[in-house]
C-alpha cells in the first residue's frame, strides 16, 4: 500500500518533469539547440510570478496569465536577439552563449532577489487531498499539476501535427533552406518556437514555485531532470518525452523512500541505466 | 513591347572565392516558357538559385516585375510570385503528400492554384494525400514538388532539373501537364539535362556554359550544330 | 634516400616564445626565493587554472568533446586524496599521483556512456555524472559526508616539518604539474596523434575516412584530461586542506570560469588557455568586490566574444600578425629550398 502511494506520488511529479523537458524537446526537434539556461528559465518564471503576486496580490495559479505570455515574449526577443546568430554547423556556439546565458541569469536573480529561499502560497489548495482507496489519499495540487501536464502536452502534440504553425515548425526542422523557399522566415519560425518553449517553461515555473521552495541556484538541477526525461523517453515524440518524465519521477520517488538523501541518485541512476541498455530511449521515434 | 517580367542584368554569382555565373543577361515575358541548358556544373541551378533567393545577389541583378530583387531573401522573393521546384525535389520528410503542398500555401497568395486544381492536374496525389512524403515513387515525388511550388501562385515557376533520375514515360507525362501551368497564368523557367525535352517544351532556349550565356535563341531555329557547339564549348 | 622535404614546427615568434616561457619558468621556480606567501598562493591559483583551461581546451577546442561535468574529476581527485591519506594513511604527495590514476580507471566507463551521447547531449550528460559524483560524495559519512572534511594534523605535517616549506612544496608541486601539463600538450600536438586531433577537428568524417581511429583518439583524449584534471584538483584541495562536496564539484569554480577563461582567450590554440587566465586573474583584481555581478559580467563577455570574436583574444592576434608563442606549426620546408627562412 505504502509502495502504491509512492508509485503515485512518483507519477504526479513525473507530470512536471515531463513539462521541464517538453519545453526542451521543442526546440531541440524544430532548430537542434539544447538550451543550457532551460532550468535557470524556469526558476525565472518562477521568479516572475513571485512578483506578480506580492505586487498584484493574486493566486499564484491565477498568475499563469501573466507569466506564460511575459516568458513567450522573452522567448522571442530571446531567439531573435541572441540565439538565431548562434545556430549553424558548428556546435560551440550555441553551448557557450546558452551556458553564459545560465550563469547570467542565476547572478542577475541572485543579485535582484538574494538566495533566500522563497515560495509561492495557494493557499489552501496546497493541503487539500483526497482519498483514493484505502490507505492511498492524492494530493488535489499534485494532480492538478499532472493534468497541467497532460494538458501540455497534449497541446502541443496537437499543435505539431494539426496546425499550419505545427507544420511549418516539422518543414523548418526537416530542411531550413528549402523552408524559406517555400516562405517561411527562418528567424520567426525558430522566435515562435522558443517563445512556446518559453511559454511551456512559465506554466512549468510557476507549478513548480508552488510545490516547492525554489532560489536562484535551482536552475540547473531543472534542467538536469528535464534533460534526463527527455533521454529516457527517446527523442522525436512528445508523449515519450511525457513518459521519460513519469519513469524519472517513479525512480526518484522510490530512491527517496528508501533513504531520502537517495532520490536525486536514484533518478541518475535509471537515466544512466537506460544510457548504458537502451540508449535511444524507451519510445523513440525514427527521425532524420 | 511589354515590359518583361523577369530581367537578369549582367548576374553574377560566387560560392565563397569561386565565381559561378559571369554576367548573365536574360528576359522572360509573361506567359513564356524559357528552357535553360547547359553541361554539368554551367551553372543553371546557381542562376536558379540566384533567381528565387536562396543566393543572394546583387540588387539590380534581377528586376522582377519592374523591382529589384537581387538582394532579397527567399522567403521574401517568394512572396513576389517566384517559385521554386528544387533540384532533387527535396519533399519535407516528415510531412506528408497533402502537408507538403500546404506548406506551399503558407503565404496565401491569390490565385487559380489549390489543393483541389493541384488535385485536378496530378490524381496521383490526390490518392496518397495522407502518405508520408517519402513513400511515394520519384515521379509521384516530383508531382508533389511541382505542386508544392504552384500552391503559392506564381507568376513565375523555376523549374530545377525535374527529369533527374526519372523515366522517361514519367518525364513525359510530368512535361504534358506544363501547358495547363502556363494557361493558368505563369510563366516557366525550366532547366533541363535532356535536350530534347527542354526544346520541345520551351518557346525559347539558353544555353549556359561554363557560368556564361553560350546562346540564346528560339527552340525551332536554333540548330542541332550551334546547339552542341555552345553546351560544349567548341 | 632522405625524404625531399621536412616538416618544420618552430617560426621565429615561437622561438621567442619558447625563450620566453623557458626564462618565465626560471624565474617561477625561483619564486620561492622572493615572493610572499600570499602572492605564492595566488601563483598556484593561476597555474591549476591554466591547468584545467588547457585540459578542457584539449577536450573541447582539439577533440571536439565539449564536457560541461569536468568538475567531477576535479573533485574525485580531491576525494581521492583526502580518502587516501584519512583512510588508508598515504603520504599526500604520493596520493597525487595516485588521484590521477584512479580517476584515468574511472574515466573508461564513464567515456563509454557518455559517449553515447552526442554533441550537446553529451555535454549535459557530463554534467549529470558530476552531479552523481557529488551526491556520492556526500553520502561518505567516512569523509565528512555533506558537510566535508578537513585534513588530519598528522598528515599535514607528514609533508614538510614548517608551513613554509609546506608551501613551496604545493607550489613546486603545482609549477611542474604546468609544466608536465603544458609540455604534455605541446609535445602531442606536434605529433602524429596531434595530427589526427587537428583532422577530427576540422571534420570528423574526413578524418575517419582517412583511417583516424576517431572513437580511440577522443577516448584518450578524454582520460588524458581526467587524470591531469583529478592530479590538479588533488593539489588544489591538499592547499587548501578541507574538502566537501559542493566546493570539490562546484560548477562555478571548475567549469563556469575554465569555461570562460578559454573562450575569452581563445579556444582551440594552446596559448589561449594561458592568454585567458591571465585576463581573469587581471579583471579579478580589478573587479574583486563585485561578487556575482563579477560572474555576470564574465557570462557576458563571454557571450560577446563568442558571438563577435568567437577565436577569442590569442585567435584574433594568431590570425592578424601570425603569430605562435609555442612551436607548434608544421611547415614543409624542401629540401630544394635554399633560403632559410
Amino acid at each position: 500500500m505504502q509502495w502504491l502511494n509512492v508509485i503515485i506520488q512518483g507519477v504526479l511529479v513525473g507530470g512536471l518533469y515531463a513539462m521541464f523537458a517538453a519545453g526542451l524537446a521543442l526546440i531541440f526537434g524544430v532548430m537542434r539547440l539544447v538550451n543550457i539556461a532551460h532550468g535557470d528559465l524556469i526558476v525565472l518564471a518562477a521568479y516572475i510570478a513571485l512578483l506578480a503576486t506580492e505586487s498584484l496580490g493574486i493566486n499564484p495559479l491565477a498568475a499563469l496569465v501573466i507569466v506564460a505570455p511575459v516568458m513567450a515574449a522573452i522567448g522571442y526577443a530571446l531567439q531573435r536577439g541572441l540565439l538565431n546568430r548562434t545556430l549553424g554547423d558548428d556546435l560551440l556556439p550555441p553551448l557557450l552563449v546558452t551556458f553564459g546565458l545560465s550563469i547570467i541569469i542565476q547572478n542577475g536573480l541572485l543579485e535582484l532577489f538574494t538566495a533566500d529561499s522563497r515560495r509561492l502560497a495557494a493557499g489552501d489548495i496546497e493541503v487539500a487531498s483526497f482519498p483514493l482507496i484505502e490507505g492511498v489519499s492524492i494530493g488535489v495540487l499534485p494532480l492538478l499539476q499532472f493534468a497541467a501536464a497532460v494538458a501540455v502536452i497534449g497541446g502541443l502534440q496537437v499543435l505539431f501535427y494539426r496546425t499550419a504553425l505545427g507544420r511549418a515548425f516539422r518543414a523548418t526542422s526537416d530542411d531550413p533552406a528549402v523552408a524559406q523557399l517555400m516562405g517561411l522566415d527562418n528567424r520567426h519560425v525558430f522566435a515562435l518556437a522558443m517563445a512556446m518553449s518559453l511559454a511551456v517553461v512559465g506554466v512549468a515555473g510557476v507549478l513548480l514555485a508552488i510545490r516547492t521552495n525554489f532560489d536562484p541556484a535551482i536552475g540547473p538541477a531543472r534542467l538536469i531532470f528535464g534533460f534526463e526525461a527527455v533521454i529516457i523517453g527517446g527523442l522525436g515524440s512528445m508523449w515519450g518525452t511525457f513518459a521519460g518524465g513519469i519513469i524519472l519521477g517513479v525512480a526518484q520517488a522510490i530512491g527517496a523512500h528508501i533513504n531520502p538523501g537517495w532520490q536525486v541518485l536514484a533518478g541518475h541512476l535509471a537515466f544512466l541505466v537506460i544510457l548504458a541498455v537502451r540508449p535511444e530511449g524507451l519510445f523513440p521515434k525514427v527521425q532524420g | 513591347m511589354p515590359e518583361p517580367l523577369l530581367e537578369l542584368r549582367a548576374l553574377d554569382a560566387y560560392y565563397q572565392d569561386f565565381q559561378a555565373l559571369f554576367g548573365v543577361s536574360l528576359d522572360v515575358g509573361a506567359g513564356e516558357v524559357i528552357a535553360v541548358i547547359g553541361a554539368n556544373g554551367a551553372g543553371k541551378s546557381t542562376l536558379l538559385k540566384s533567381i528565387a533567393g536562396a543566393m543572394r545577389s546583387r540588387r539590380d541583378a534581377i528586376f522582377f516585375a519592374g523591382q529589384p530583387i537581387g538582394d532579397w531573401p527567399a522567403h521574401a522573393v517568394v512572396a513576389q510570385g517566384i517559385a521554386l521546384v528544387p533540384e532533387g525535389r527535396r519533399l519535407f520528410p516528415s510531412l506528408s503528400v497533402e502537408e507538403n503542398l500546404l506548406i506551399g500555401a503558407q503565404l496565401r497568395r491569390h490565385g487559380p492554384w489549390n489543393l483541389a486544381r493541384v488535385y485536378e492536374l496530378f490524381p496521383a496525389l490526390a490518392e496518397r494525400r495522407r502518405m508520408p512524403a517519402p513513400a511515394l515513387s520519384g515521379g509521384q515525388q516530383q508531382m508533389a514538388a511541382i505542386g508544392r511550388a504552384l500552391m503559392s501562385n506564381p507568376k513565375l515557376l523555376l523549374c530545377d532539373e525535374i527529369s533527374l533520375g526519372l523515366a522517361p514515360i514519367v518525364v513525359r507525362d510530368l512535361y504534358a501537364r506544363l501547358p495547363s501551368i502556363v494557361a493558368e497564368g505563369s510563366s516557366v523557367i525550366v532547366v533541363e539535362q535532356d535536350i530534347v525535352q527542354a526544346l520541345k517544351a520551351a518557346k525559347r532556349v539558353c544555353c549556359l556554359q561554363e557560368g556564361r550565356v553560350a546562346l540564346t535563341g528560339l527552340s525551332t531555329t536554333l540548330t542541332r550544330a550551334a546547339i552542341s557547339a555552345a553546351y560544349f564549348g567548341t | 634516400m632522405a625524404s625531399p622535404f621536412a616538416v618544420k614546427h618552430a617560426s621565429r615568434s615561437s622561438r621567442i616564445g619558447s625563450a620566453g616561457f623557458a626564462i618565465a619558468f626560471v624565474a617561477l621556480v625561483a619564486a620561492p626565493g622572493f615572493a610572499g606567501r600570499d602572492d605564492l598562493r595566488l601563483l598556484s591559483e593561476i597555474f591549476s587554472y591554466i591547468v584545467l583551461a588547457s585540459l578542457w581546451n584539449l577536450l573541447a577546442g582539439y577533440a571536439g568533446l565539449v564536457s560541461v561535468g569536468q568538475q567531477a574529476y576535479v573533485g574525485l581527485g580531491g576525494y581521492v586524496l583526502f580518502a587516501a591519506t584519512i583512510l588508508a594513511g598515504v603520504h599526500p604527495l604520493i596520493a597525487v599521483p595516485l588521484a590521477g590514476i584512479a580517476a584515468a580507471l574511472l574515466a573508461l566507463p564513464v567515456a563509454g556512456l557518455m559517449f553515447r551521447l552526442r554533441g550537446h547531449y553529451f555535454a549535459i550528460g557530463t554534467w549529470v555524472v558530476a552531479e552523481v559524483f557529488r551526491l556520492l560524495a556526500s553520502q561518505l559519512s567516512a569523509l565528512g559526508g555533506g558537510s566535508g572534511i578537513s585534513l588530519p594534523a598528522g598528515m599535514v605535517i607528514a609533508m614538510a616539518t614548517t608551513r613554509q616549506w609546506r608551501e613551496f612544496l604545493i607550489y613546486w608541486l603545482s609549477l611542474a604539474l604546468l609544466a608536465a601539463v603544458l609540455g604534455g600538450i605541446v609535445l602531442l600536438l606536434r605529433s602524429r596523434y596531434g595530427l589526427a586531433l587537428t583532422a577530427i577537428r576540422d571534420n570528423e568524417i574526413a578524418a575517419r575516412s582517412n583511417g583516424v581511429d576517431v572513437w580511440r583518439v577522443k577516448l584518450a583524449i578524454y582520460v588524458a584530461a581526467a587524470l591531469g584534471t583529478a592530479m590538479m584538483g588533488a593539489l588544489i584541495f591538499l592547499q587548501k586542506l578541507r574538502i566537501s562536496p559542493d566546493t570539490a564539484f562546484s560548477v562555478n569554480d571548475w567549469t563556469a570560469f575554465v569555461i570562460f577563461i578559454t573562450v575569452i582567450g581563445g579556444i582551440g590554440r594552446v596559448e589561449g588557455p594561458i592568454i585567458g587566465t591571465l585576463v581573469f586573474f587581471i579583471l579579478r583584481r580589478t573587479l574583486a568586490d563585485l561578487g556575482s555581478l563579477y560572474l555576470l559580467m564574465l557570462g557576458a563577455v563571454a557571450i560577446a566574444v563568442m558571438l563577435f570574436a568567437p577565436k577569442g583574444i590569442w585567435g584574433f592576434v594568431a590570425e592578424r600578425f601570425g603569430w605562435h608563442l609555442l612551436p607548434l606549426e608544421r611547415r614543409l620546408r624542401f629540401a630544394a629550398d635554399a633560403r632559410t627562412k
